[in-house]
Order: structure tokens, then sequence, then C-alpha cells
């Protein structure tokens, strides 16, 4: 094989990606700008955002996806911090935040839905041990979708930021040590912004995913009110109103959000880490 | 920081779990002094660094600044309270800092006026001879200039003792004798106390003003490079100093001069160095008489081609290194024990010639047959 004809190996990836990705998106910016006769408009654009009940599931949305994906990551970063130099009992610990991801959204959605339902477990703990007096209501509520999107955010922050932490080349931190740091110092001014890449990292892919949260937002909270998400917006108008034109527009508006939140968190990143992109050389 | 006299260990024991890594060590540094802890990997000597740093726990004994306990293993000054200072074998400069403020960031840290911090980053540059590199960052430099950097990251604290951790053995051959010098003349213009841990008896010899060889977590001689070199107090540092000739024998006669002729696979050397070093070298014998086991230690280069007066021998060359002005030679005696030999002459392998060794050259350690030192 010479060398012109290498490119060929590129093809098979290229194919999946035009048909998996390329493809659909394109497809579906076109039926987001095109009316059901396939003429071109900005109709469903105006639709959505011109119907206060439409457009009030992207505050919704962000409403619980933010604040998970902030409870993820600034949780993670303690956690991996102090795991950083492996831990006894790290491969247990691993396991059982892994997990959650394994199984899956719908099947940790029906277990908390028991676990935490009125009669519950968790609720009946809470009353014997008399810390609450009646039962909490932990499912059918935004409180239910946030405390999902955490059960199924935080592991994968948390691992991801520990690969990234338990990178840094441990002698760093006794460097800084050894010039007079603390131990806040060290973590301030060496371990963060060295991490600063990962974090932008986990924050993106953990935003994303609860940007785009569905099955539980209608399994644990209140999908026809106070957590009816862009998501099930996008639901309904496709295959419950059957107009793909206006479900593939609101698709369209949700992927703009997130690529708005990852700009602006590349850029908070930018900021933060000037310096090479090798971290902790030799 | 305050200044002091001296620093020192006081029966520093150090375990990992149940291995102890460290027995009893004691040792004084005065100040300005430039000591070297050399030995093989794994003896402790970086140990003793991180322990004297405060960034290992000890497990028992005392380290003294002066009249001054700063770690007795339970009341511990912490290591960012010490005022010394550490380089690092692999630099462990900041990645995400520019040269500037990686110097800078200890001065930093102590809230100094910019202009005093631009002023004290401007020498220390000009110091180790990076002049211009202040917006350079890490992963732009070569390792030795990375190196100088990390020194640069160190003195500028005026640390009261800078702690230097194998920081040349990740440069070439070249830059690791130039870096040497460099670090030998800031020495000598700073007159830092210095502590330096190396496996290369070459550096050890080259900056020390003393030397502390170890093995196994224990100290086997201090001394000036001139004492280890000449006169090694035991087998093992003899070894690692360099005398490759190492042969187990017997003592056959003490002759009434004080020398002494041992048999190697019978071979008779007349032996007029010392038994034990420089403390037998008075009374050369000691305690050991005649048919005591023992072995000799004899150093490559003080074997000599040709006839001589004494310690005459036969030998047939195996294999010959060009090392320049000298070949390195291993050449097999008539008794079947190899023999290092250097010299200036042209060798070649195969060839048979006549050696001879000066018996003053050969040094005595006791020892037993199966007593097999490890080699270094």
């Amino acid at each position: 094989m010479n060398r012109r004809n290498l490119w060929l190996f590129f093809l098979p990836s290229l194919a999946f990606l035009v048909l998996l990705f390329v493809y659909p998106f394109l497809n579906g910016l076109y039926l987001g700008l095109t009316d059901a006769e396939g003429n071109f408009t900005l109709g469903n654009f105006t639709a959505f955002f011109g119907d206060p009940w439409e457009r009030r599931t992207i505050w919704v949305t962000l409403k619980i996806a933010l604040p998970a994906t902030l409870i993820n990551v600034l949780l993670a970063i303690p956690f991996a911090y102090y795991m950083r130099r492996g831990l006894r009992g790290e491969k247990v610990i691993t396991f059982f935040l892994i997990l959650p991801i394994t199984l899956g959204t719908v099947l940790v959605s029906e277990g908390m839905l028991t676990y935490m339902g009125p009669k519950g477990w968790l609720n009946q703990f809470l009353m014997a041990t008399g810390i609450v007096k009646g039962p909490v209501q932990f499912t059918h509520n935004y409180l239910g979708v946030l405390l999902s999107l955490v059960i199924q955010g935080f592991p994968f922050a948390f691992l991801m930021l520990l690969g990234y932490i338990s990178g840094i080349d441990p002698n760093l931190e006794r460097a800084a040590q050894m010039l007079g740091a603390t131990k806040w110092q060290i973590f301030h001014r060496i371990i963060f912004p060295l991490v600063a890449p990962g974090i932008a990292i986990a924050f993106c892919l953990n935003f994303v995913m609860a940007f785009s949260v569905f099955p539980s937002a209608v399994l644990l909270g209140q999908p026809s009110g106070p957590t009816r998400v862009i998501s099930i917006a996008a639901y309904q108008w496709a295959f419950e109103k059957f107009d793909f034109n206006m479900g593939s527009a609101i698709a369209m508006t949700m992927a703009l959000i997130e690529l708005l939140v990852i700009m602006l968190v590349m850029i908070w990143r930018q900021r933060i880490y000037k310096g090479a992109s090798i971290v902790g050389k030799g | 920081m305050k200044d002091f006299k001296e620093i020192s260990l006081r029966n520093l024991n150090k375990s990992f779990g149940t291995t102890q890594v460290l027995h009893d060590f004691n040792l004084t540094l005065k100040k300005g002094e430039f000591v070297t802890l050399l030995g093989p990997s794994g003896c402790g000597k970086s140990t003793v660094l991180n322990c004297i740093a405060g960034l290992t726990p000890i497990t028992s004994g005392k380290i003294y600044i002066d009249e001054e306990c700063i770690d007795d293993g339970i009341h511990t000054v912490p290591a960012e309270k010490r005022g010394f200072g550490m380089v690092f074998q692999n630099y462990a400069l900041f990645p995400h800092l520019n040269v500037f403020n990686n110097i800078a960031f200890g001065l930093q840290l102590k809230k100094l006026p910019r202009p005093v911090i631009a002023e004290k980053v401007a020498n220390a540059l000009r110091m180790v001879h990076l002049e211009g590199y202040e917006n350079k960052f890490p992963s732009q430099m070569s390792g030795g200039e990375q190196q100088r950097v990390a020194i640069a990251r160190c003195i500028v604290m005026e640390p009261r003792l800078l702690m230097l951790d194998e920081p040349l053995s990740n440069l070439d051959a070249k830059l690791r004798i130039d870096m040497r010098y460099e670090l030998k003349s800031l020495h000598e213009k700073l007159q830092i106390t210095s502590i330096y841990v190396t496996h290369d008896q070459q550096e050890a010899l080259a900056l020390s003003d003393r030397i502390v060889v170890m093995k196994n977590g224990r100290i086997q001689q201090v001394g000036t490079p001139e004492e280890v070199y000449f006169r090694p107090a035991n087998l093992f540092v003899a070894d690692f100093m360099g005398f490759r000739n190492i042969w187990p024998g017997v003592i056959e006669e003490i002759l009434p001069g004080g020398e002494v002729i041992v048999e190697v696979k019978g071979l008779k050397l007349k032996a007029a160095g010392s038994l034990v070093g420089r403390e037998r070298r008075e009374a050369p014998h000691g305690a050991m008489g005649v048919g005591a086991p023992v072995f000799t230690a004899i150093r490559p280069e003080d074997v000599q081609l040709g006839e001589g007066p004494a310690n005459r021998l036969a030998c047939r060359i195996e294999v010959v290194e060009y090392l320049g002005q000298l070949n390195q030679a291993a050449a097999l005696m008539e008794n079947g024990v190899r023999l290092d030999l250097r010299t200036d002459e042209r060798i070649k392998a195969g060839e048979r010639c006549g050696a001879w060794i000066p018996p003053e050259r050969i040094l005595l350690f006791p020892g037993r047959r199966d007593e097999a030192h490890e080699p270094a």
C-alpha cells in the first residue's frame, strides 16, 4: 500500500461520523429551519421562544442541570484530591461509584423511587431516628431529579478528576512545600491550575448529560410542570404532536445552549491555565 | 530565617512499614559545608534528605539546628517553615508557570514587594546564566536549562540549607560535567550549606567537602574525598570507590617491616597498604594474624604493565576498552583470577603480558571467602 492510498484507512471512521453524527445533525438543522412542506422558515424558533410555557423549559432545565453539575464537580475535586495517592479499599470505593453508571438511569431511578419514597427505607430511617417528623418528599419533584443527576454524574466527574490529579508529579507539591507553601496554597496555586483543564472537561460533559436529562425527569420529577425539561418539550412535539420540525428546532436550541455553556467554561479554563498543556513533565 | 552553626542528625531511624531504611543515623553538617550522601540506589540516602527536609516523618531520633530541636518524631517543624531548599532529580518545575513565576513562587508567598521580587529573580537568573528566559515555560526548555531554573528557584529563597537530590542524573554526560562545575562554583560563591545525594562517586569526589558513604541505611564511612578515595573504611566502600580487584586470600606471613604476604589462589602478593583502612595504618595488622582470611583491594590504575620490583604476575588480556587517554582491560592471571587494569600502553585482546602491583597500593580488609561481599 503506497502513501497515496493511506487515506482509505480513514474511511470507516469517516463513514461512521457522517452516518451517525453529521447527517442526523444536518437533517435536524434542516427540519428545524423548515415547515411541514419543506419551506425555509424561522417559525419553529419564533414559536418556541414566543410561547412562555415552552420558553420556560430552558430555565427549568438550567435550574436543574447547573446546580447538579456544580455539585458533582465541586464535590469530586476534594474527593479526588484526597485519594490522589491511592487509598486502602480504593477498588471497593471505585466499584460502588461505577455501579450507578453501569446500571443505567432507568434502573437507578426505579430504585430511588422505592428507596426514597414516602414509605421507603430512607424516610423510615429518618423518622425512626427522629431527624424528621413526617416523611420527606424526595421523589416526584425537583429534588428527586437533582439527586438522580448527582448519583449518576458524581462518579463520572470523580473518576475523571482522579485520573487528572493523580497524574500530577508528586514532586511539584513537595517543591512548593519546600518553597514555603501551606497545604491550601499548594492546592490553590499548583494543583488547581493544573487540574483546571480536567475540571473544565468534567464540567462540560457533566453539564451536557444533565442538560439533556430525560428519564429521571419523567420518573422522579413532575414532568407536567416543575421538571418539564427541554428534552421533554422536544419529545412531546416530535412524538406526541408529531411535529418533527418543531421537535428538531427545540433540539437545536438545546445544542446551542450547551455549546454556549461549553464556550464559557473554556474561556474560564483559558484564564486559569495559560501554560503548556503538558502536565508534570519528567 | 535565623542563621546557624550546625545541623545535627542524632540517632535517626526510619521505617516504612516493617522495613527499616535508616539505622541510627548520626551526622553533623557545619555551616557552609558541602556534604554528599553517596551510595547505591536503595541505600536510604534520599530518605535522609527527605527527613531533614521534613517531607518524610522520622520514626525516631532527633534533628537539631544548633540547640533547637526541629524534629523528634512527635514535635515537628513543618517543611515549609524550615527555611531549607530542595532541588529535585526531575526538576519539579511548575508546568503552568513561566520561568519568572517559577522562581518568584516562594517570594510571592512571602508577600515581598513586586520590585524586590523582580530584582531577586533577575539576580538568580544571572547566577545560573539564564538571563532573558523569564517568559519561557518549562516545556520549552532543555533538561539542563530546566535544572538551572530549579536551582535558581531554590537559591532565590536564600535557604539556610540547600538539598540536592541527584540533580544531575537526568542530564546527558557532557551537560552533567558542565552543571557539576557550575554547582561547585555556585557553592564557592554563595557558601550555602549544602547536602547532595548521588550514586555517582565522580560527582561526590568532585563536589564535596565531606562524603558520607551509605549502604542499607547505615553509614559506612564519613570523610573528605581524599580519605574516602585513598583510605576506604571497609570493603564495601573500597568496591564502591573503584577498587575493582577484590580477591579473597589468606595471610601467609607478616614481615618485620609491617608488610604482609597474602596468598590468593596460589599467587603470593606482598601488601604494604593498610589492613582495614586508616585506623590500622599505624599497627597494620591489628588482631589479624597469620592464617586469617582477607580481601585484597587494588585499583585498576595501580596495576603496572612490564617488569617491576615486586608482585610480578603473568596474565593474558581478555577484553580491552578504549577510554581515550587510557585503555581499560580485563585480563586473566595464571591462577584463573580476573585482573582489571588500566594503562596508556597499547594492548590487544589475546596478548600475554607481565604486570606488577606496588605493595603499598594493595589494601587488605578482613573477611572470609564465604562472606561474599555485595557488589556496589
